[in-house]
């Protein structure tokens, strides 16, 4: 069924679903490579005009790639949760958005939602919703995971200590492990990005962080973002605490990855069998980001926020840890400068959470971004009162190992102070006692005759 | 007093006791902080890094440097370019940076059709860093030619190509009917790298194919992969594409050449 919208004289007709989506996307320059997006500004708001007015109810008859052939479509229609969904069933999309900004959605009632939501409604949603609204919505949903410790507890803000080295050097990479810890970094996971995806390299830097972890009792997680398959390899062998995995929106982009649901229930199962997380069985950690399903010429028609929507389905279904959408890695043929990587990061942020995730950003450009480190402050800055989950840590900012520009740990002390955001309770009281942090949230002095600095000299 | 101490008033920044763990890194640790901050010194370092990125991205090819060195090595040079107008729309339409324009077909094609067939197409191509072709590529070809030369392997026209992805190489091989081509092009500039040059060969280019067709080799630049290592590998990589007919995945890099 068209989709219609009069301006004027002019009247504006969108064939299907995916089409009003796309026309109704916040312009952004992957979309406009799929040839995908509005052809005027005029075309795009009377798109939205007609996003909101359709019935949330359309999102569960029309599938946007169809059900015969893509397992994440199946997978959205036959788990979705009718009972949670029966507040909102009556709603259109234009009327989700005002109620969601109402104080009738509060916390625990978004919570019970999330289930009843898909991924093509939230989507929907946020192409009608300013960012201040993004960051309202987002606000209000809690979404805590535990396996060491307490992620996502309002008030708190993780981060993921990356510690990558150009060649996987276990020195090299203990180092920064020490610099961020000594930086009050570390607590979301401490996370490799191995230069290669070599089985053996993977169980040596997994055994080194182990050790690490165990050797100081750090009440964190650790690690290694190899393939799922590779991970499924050596868990006999070596310690895995979560298991990594790209993910996508669409069957076929997972196939890109070499994945599918089958594969990453495998990998859930075994994780799980290895019973190693103490105050909880979150065992999964999901990277996205929009582009995927375009860069693998695997999007069917759909624009990229819409796709990138789709994939958190997939992270939703194995109850993850950490979700992470990596923004602005992909590049400028997909998001071309700050503005569009900022409006990017808070939809997929928003997305996450509404829908349950434990969601956190890597806030972040390569260098033929038009982007820079004032960019990421601003969305660094905006995504702390959103109530993001956590961020990347990285010495300095800079990923030697992938030549991106993220956050450093610098830029995570910022955020907490101006913000009043404290790290994971257990592994606050860690850096407490390590005199790292004092009670106060301020990082302390550490002398050089400290553990963690004479042990690896 | 070092660059690095200038400016400071005395007390305001704490420099961390664990500097000695650089010697194990050259990641950005131990930067020291006033307040939760990094200091001035080291945020002007970042983002001097990051200005010589951003210039190597909208850096010029030097053609006319360019083809005069090619010509005193004897070898005839085409100047060509890519349907991307542009670095904006290069930047953000990476399918018309694979192909070339009209009169870039039109030339290679009447060079085609009076020359024989041919062996090796070398091309050129900007890339993300003009600056890494600039400084990289004569240095490597003057390793590289004669090993070619001496191997009797025959060169097709050399190309230098602008506003150019990798895979315009395909097109370029193809019109040349050269049965190998090799794209000398810069890479995506990292913050200590702008000008990493990258190496990738085609057997039997045609427009298409796709990465896994192609063999790869990376870093080329005076801190990174040397010229030496560089071409020699370079043309292990030829004479193995030559002998097994392919390239890609199935040509795999047994010479060990490369940790």
């Amino acid at each position: 069924m068209p989709y219609k919208t009069t301006i004027g004289n002019h009247t504006y007709r969108f064939d299907d679903l995916k089409t009003v989506l796309a026309k109704a996307a916040p312009y952004r320059s992957g979309d406009a490579l799929a040839g995908l997006t509005a052809g005027s500004y005029e075309e795009r708001v009377a798109a939205q005009m007609a996003l909101a007015d359709i019935a949330l109810q359309d999102f569960l008859q029309q599938a946007i790639i169809p059900y015969e052939s893509d397992e994440i479509t199946r997978l959205i229609i036959d788990t979705h949760d009718a009972q949670a969904f029966a507040p909102v069933s009556h709603f259109t999309v234009g009327q989700l958005r005002d109620w969601l900004l109402s104080d009738a959605a509060d916390t625990p009632t978004l919570q019970s939602l999330a289930p009843g939501l898909t991924p093509e409604m939230v989507a929907a949603v946020s192409k009608v919703m300013r960012n201040q609204d993004l960051i309202s919505v987002a606000r209000k949903c809690e979404v805590i995971t535990r396996f060491r410790n307490t992620l996502g507890l309002k008030g708190h803000l993780a981060v993921r200590l990356q510690p990558n080295h150009t060649t996987d050097d276990p020195k090299g990479i203990a180092a920064s492990i020490v610099d961020g810890l000594l930086y009050g970094s570390g607590d979301a996971v401490i996370g490799i990005n191995p230069a290669t995806d070599s089985p053996a390299i993977t169980v040596q830097l997994l055994q080194l962080i182990d050790e690490l972890r165990q050797q100081y009792d750090i009440p964190t997680q650790s690690c290694v973002l190899c393939h799922v398959t590779t991970a499924l390899t050596i868990m006999p062998r070596a310690p895995v605490d979560l298991v990594f995995q790209s993910i996508g929106g669409t069957e076929q982009t997972n196939s890109s990855f070499g994945v599918n649901l089958s594969i990453l229930q495998e990998a859930h199962e075994a994780a799980l069998s290895l019973q190693r997380g103490t105050i909880g069985s979150n065992v999964m950690y999901f990277e996205t980001g929009q582009g995927s399903s375009l860069s693998a010429n695997a999007h069917g028609g759909v624009d990229q926020q819409t796709c990138e929507a789709r994939a958190y389905a997939v992270a939703r279904r194995f109850n993850p840890l950490l979700v992470n959408t990596v923004v602005g890695f992909i590049g400028p043929e997909y998001l071309y400068d700050g503005k569009q990587i900022i409006r990017a990061a808070l939809e997929d942020h928003f997305c996450g959470k509404l829908l349950g995730l434990p969601m956190g950003v890597d806030v972040c450009y390569t260098n033929h971004a038009e982007a820079d480190q004032d960019d990421m402050d601003n969305l660094l800055t905006l995504l702390g009162v959103a109530g993001c989950n956590y961020i990347m840590g990285i010495p300095g900012a800079d990923d030697i190992m992938l030549n991106y520009q993220s956050t450093s740990f610098h830029d995570a002390l910022y955020v907490r102070k101006v913000l009043g955001l404290r790290p994971a309770p257990e592994f606050e009281q860690w850096l407490v006692k390590q005199g790292i942090m004092n009670e106060a949230g301020n990082l302390l002095k550490v002398s050089g005759s400290h553990q963690l600095i004479t042990s690896h000299l | 007093m070092s660059s690095s101490e200038k400016h400071i008033i005395p007390g305001t920044v704490s420099s961390d006791p664990w500097a000695s763990l650089k010697a194990f890194t050259p990641a950005r640790i131990a930067l020291g902080r006033t307040g939760t901050a990094i200091p001035l010194q080291e945020v002007l370092q970042f983002r001097m890094a990051h200005a010589h990125a951003r210039d190597a991205v909208y850096s010029l090819l030097n053609t006319d440097t360019l083809i005069a060195q090619l010509q005193s090595l004897q070898l005839p040079v085409n100047l060509l370019h890519s349907q991307a107008a542009d670095r904006h729309e290069y930047l953000q339409r990476p399918d018309k940076g694979r192909k070339l324009d009209i009169d870039s077909i039109n030339l290679l094609t009447s060079l085609a059709g009076s020359s024989t067939q041919q062996s090796v197409s070398i091309v050129l191509a900007d890339g993300l860093s003009a600056t890494a072709i600039n400084n990289n590529a004569l240095p490597l070809l003057e390793i590289l030619l004669p090993m070619l030369q001496q191997a009797a392997i025959p060169l097709a026209p050399l190309s230098i190509v602008q506003q150019a992805r990798v895979a315009i190489g395909d097109e370029i091989g193809s019109l040349l009917k050269a049965e190998l081509v090799v794209v000398l092009i810069g890479e995506r500039p990292g913050l200590s790298s702008p000008d990493s040059l990258g190496v990738y060969l085609t057997y039997r280019p045609q427009p298409g194919l796709t990465d896994e067709a192609r063999n790869c080799i990376s870093n080329i630049r005076p801190e990174g992969l040397s010229y030496q290592a560089a071409a020699t590998k370079l043309f292990y990589l030829i004479r193995e594409s030559f002998r097994l007919r392919l390239s890609g995945v199935l040509l795999k890099d047994n010479e060990k050449l490369i940790k």
